[in-house]
């Protein structure tokens, strides 16, 4: 008897990504919430550029490879294509959408595009190897802060939720994060709410995983869990930061 | 025959590409395009298509590839400084061989540079347009009824050889009416196995994707991509000649600089002086072989654009330097005027090319 | 005739684009060849706004109307600009209404008609347009209600039938000033 298998949306290959690194999650649960709404068939994933560049290879249904930072106009077309009959999620990180993609996400959110937004918050741009990101903390040392980011040079990290809640556009925003079982069930929850809003129609839902980089943070996947308690959850504290029909209801 | 109705260059783009099947549209205003954007606002909501204004040129680009991934047919317009955001998506989509519609009513630049008529992106259009290894097809109307026409040949051809293929206008053949008809076979959008609609379950994923990380695959890729283009290069070419029997002067010129040099060609031939036109439909595929063919039989081509001389260097390539090849060109948002070419002309024609 | 280039010229809000493009229908569904040229951009917001039309028995080559057979002048700015640009033996027709100098030119046949002056008079403020367009058609013997009637339904939508008659009444007002 098989107690624990892959989701079937989730593609039989292994993937690339570094031992500790929270993608894998989240790729599951993206992957079981697909299998549980029987969605699979109508879903078309749009990838980004970043550590998950190759999540098109990574899910068994329809997958579309973006430029950087234009994955949330890619799936308005594709979701534009044939409202009805596609479900359309972006998986994108803290570099892809809160800094090149800045405006594409913005202005999906404000016309309250009906899509599934993903999106992966580890302060750093992890492919090209460490990098300063748009939410990279004040005083976290990367490759291009190595003296720790001075916000006094390059300005603040944006939280983007806190941000897109302004909005009257945006459906449903949520900060979830993977750093225990716990918080792995409740971001599960999020990102099931966050499809189904699409499948009823409401409109542009983004879950925001806070999410860690062992390698690029320079720890062990243990110690990366802990400074995102100790330093990621402060700044980008966790819950839901709009959810119209909630206040509707 | 349908009646012939008189329509602005820009609105007989959009009504053609209704015509053509295109039922998504996605751009972002700038003159002197932005008619046809204004039509599709008009005119999709009443046929259950869709038109979204984009936030910027980068936005609507990448929402035709969306659109295009999922098999439909789809077009985006804008004018030169547009065009160059939109370079982005245009290499991306010719990496996953995606096919689309995409329109530049050009005006003069560089930069912001203004607003009037111009040729001058002819470079961008023909040689790539961004990063990478790529052609698309460019289709150059000289009148209204060929902004419609080519429209639609547009999108047959971008579909059956995945491929955007472009429209380069200008401002004043997006501005200018004339009377055009509008009664085209449209070949349907041909089955599309690689888009990516849904599996239903019933395939394995289909993944549109330009990243291929292996040198000998991305290279494979490139060399499969050239060799549809080369029978694009074998099949498609278009071009008009005109006068070009007893020609002793060719000229080369396509859009409107096609129309005043054939002004300049009748007041030459009423003074005496042999001179015929090629003037390429078609800017990619370039047509070579009657510019080579007119290489043996006449004296002189002259080349007449509004750019600094930009399909001249095409011009002399195609002729392989047998004859002089010379430009009589306005640039910046003017336009040559039929005595200006005259004048070109009969300096040539004194010049001993009698 | 062969072919006749006309340019129209004056205020943005004169109606220029519109006499323009309805002399181009009347041409269009006389089995003429014919095209409509505007100017755009900026200087349409209230400065001076221009059309070319071109109407021919054969295949209209340029668009571009740079020198006019026949002048269409609204205002001052307009007759300074395209006085010198019309062919010798060409026609100006000028708004002298707005426009209180004469034309200099001496190798051209002028028309003055106080087009804004009897579009207000008679209660069509908006038509001096095609008042001053009713007196072209006049001098160049083209004056036909039958064939005006259906350039302008061409270019005035069914919903607005009343505008049709409005229009040939200006038309016919133009024609007939002396």
């Amino acid at each position: 008897m098989v107690v624990f298998d892959k989701p079937k949306a989730l593609a039989d290959v292994s993937m690339h990504y570094c031992p500790g690194c929270t993608h894998g999650i989240v790729h599951r649960l993206v992957a079981e919430v697909i299998d549980e709404l029987g969605i699979e068939g109508k879903t078309i994933g749009v990838a980004p550029v970043g550590c998950s560049v190759m999540a098109y290879n990574y899910f068994n249904c329809d997958m579309i490879e973006a430029a950087h930072g234009r994955a949330p106009a890619v799936a308005t077309g594709v979701k534009r294509a044939n409202p009805s009959e596609h479900i359309v999620f972006t998986y994108q990180g803290d570099g892809d959408l809160a800094s090149i993609g800045m405006a594409e996400t913005v202005h999906a959110a404000a016309r309250n595009e009906n899509i599934t937004i993903i999106f992966i918050n580890n302060a750093i741009y992890g492919m090209t190897g460490g990098q300063m990101a748009p939410t990279s903390l004040p005083g976290q040392v990367t490759q291009t802060s190595p003296y720790g980011r001075d916000v006094n040079h390059c300005g603040y990290p944006i939280r983007v939720c806190e941000m897109l809640s302004e909005l009257e556009g945006p459906e449903y925003l949520e900060r979830v994060t993977v750093n225990n079982v716990k918080n792995v069930n409740k971001a599960k929850k999020a990102i099931k709410k966050a499809f189904q809003n699409q499948i009823d129609g409401k409109g542009f839902s983004l879950i925001e995983v806070v999410s860690t980089c062992p390698t690029n943070w320079g720890m062990t996947p243990a110690n990366a869990l802990k400074w995102l308690d100790e330093n990621m959850l402060p700044y980008y504290p966790l819950g839901v930061y709009k959810d119209r029909s909630a206040k509707e209801e | 025959m349908a009646d012939k109705v008189l329509m602005k260059g820009n609105e007989a783009i959009a009504e053609s590409a209704i015509i053509a099947g295109c039922r998504h549209y996605f751009g972002y205003p700038i003159t002197p395009q932005t008619e046809i954007a204004a039509y599709m606002a008009k005119r999709m909501p009443k046929i259950g298509g869709t038109f979204l204004q984009a936030e910027s040129e980068i936005a609507a680009i990448n929402m035709v590839y969306g659109v295009s991934s999922a098999g439909y047919r789809v077009m985006t317009s804008s004018s030169s400084p547009g065009i160059s955001l939109k370079g982005e998506g245009l290499s991306y989509m010719a990496g996953s061989d995606l096919p689309a519609l995409v329109v530049n009513v050009q005006r003069g630049g560089p930069g912001l540079g203004g607003i009037q008529p111009s040729q001058s992106d002819y470079f961008q259009a023909t040689k790539g347009g961004a990063h990478g290894d790529f052609k698309m097809i460019v289709l150059a109307p000289s009148s209204v009824q060929e902004m419609a026409a080519l429209t639609v040949k547009g999108f047959e051809l971008a579909d059956k050889y995945r491929m955007t293929a472009m429209i380069l206008a200008d401002g004043t053949m997006g501005q200018m009416m004339e009377p055009v008809e509008l009664d085209f076979e449209v070949k349907p959008s041909p089955e599309k196995p690689w888009a990516t609609n849904g599996t239903k379950m019933q395939r394995t994923h289909n993944i549109v994707n330009s990243l291929s990380l292996v040198p000998e695959e991305l290279e494979r890729l490139n060399f499969e991509r050239f060799e549809r283009y080369a029978i694009v290069e074998r099949d498609e070419v278009m071009y008009e000649e005109y006068l070009m029997d007893d020609a002793e002067i060719c000229i080369a010129a396509f859009g409107i600089a096609a129309r005043v040099a054939k002004n300049a060609i009748v007041k030459a031939r009423e003074k005496g002086i042999k001179v015929g036109m090629i003037r390429p439909i078609t800017l990619w595929p370039f047509p070579k072989a009657p510019f080579k063919k007119a290489a043996e039989q006449v004296k002189h081509i002259i080349s007449v654009e509004l750019s600094m001389g930009q399909m001249i260097e095409d011009v002399k390539l195609a002729s392989e330097c047998k004859v002089p090849v010379t430009l009589c060109n306005r640039a910046g948002g003017m336009i040559p005027t039929p005595e200006q070419v005259l004048a070109h002309i009969e300096d040539i024609y004194s010049g001993g090319a009698k | 005739m062969s072919t006749k280039q006309f340019l129209f010229s004056g205020f943005g809000g004169q109606g220029i684009l519109f006499s323009g493009k309805f002399l181009a229908y009347k041409g269009l569904t006389e089995n003429k060849q014919v095209s409509w040229l505007p100017s755009y951009g900026p200087e349409m917001r209230g400065g001076t706004a221009s059309c070319s039309v071109i109407v021919s028995d054969e295949p209209v080559g340029s668009p571009i109307v740079s020198n006019p057979d026949i002048l269409v002048a609204m205002n001052l700015p307009s007759l300074d600009k395209f006085e010198q640009s019309v062919v010798p033996g060409g026609i100006i027709f000028a708004d002298s209404t707005l426009i209180e100098r004469k034309v200099t030119r001496e190798d051209v046949t002028v028309y003055y008609i106080p087009a804004t002056k009897l579009a207000s008079d008679n209660g069509y403020p908006t038509l001096a347009n095609m008042i001053i367009l009713g007196k072209v058609l006049k001098v160049l013997g083209e004056f036909n209600t039958d064939d005006l009637t259906a350039a302008l339904k061409k270019v005035i939508s069914a919903k607005r039938a009343d505008m049709l008659d409005t229009n040939l009444k200006a038309l016919t007002l133009g024609a007939d000033y002396e």
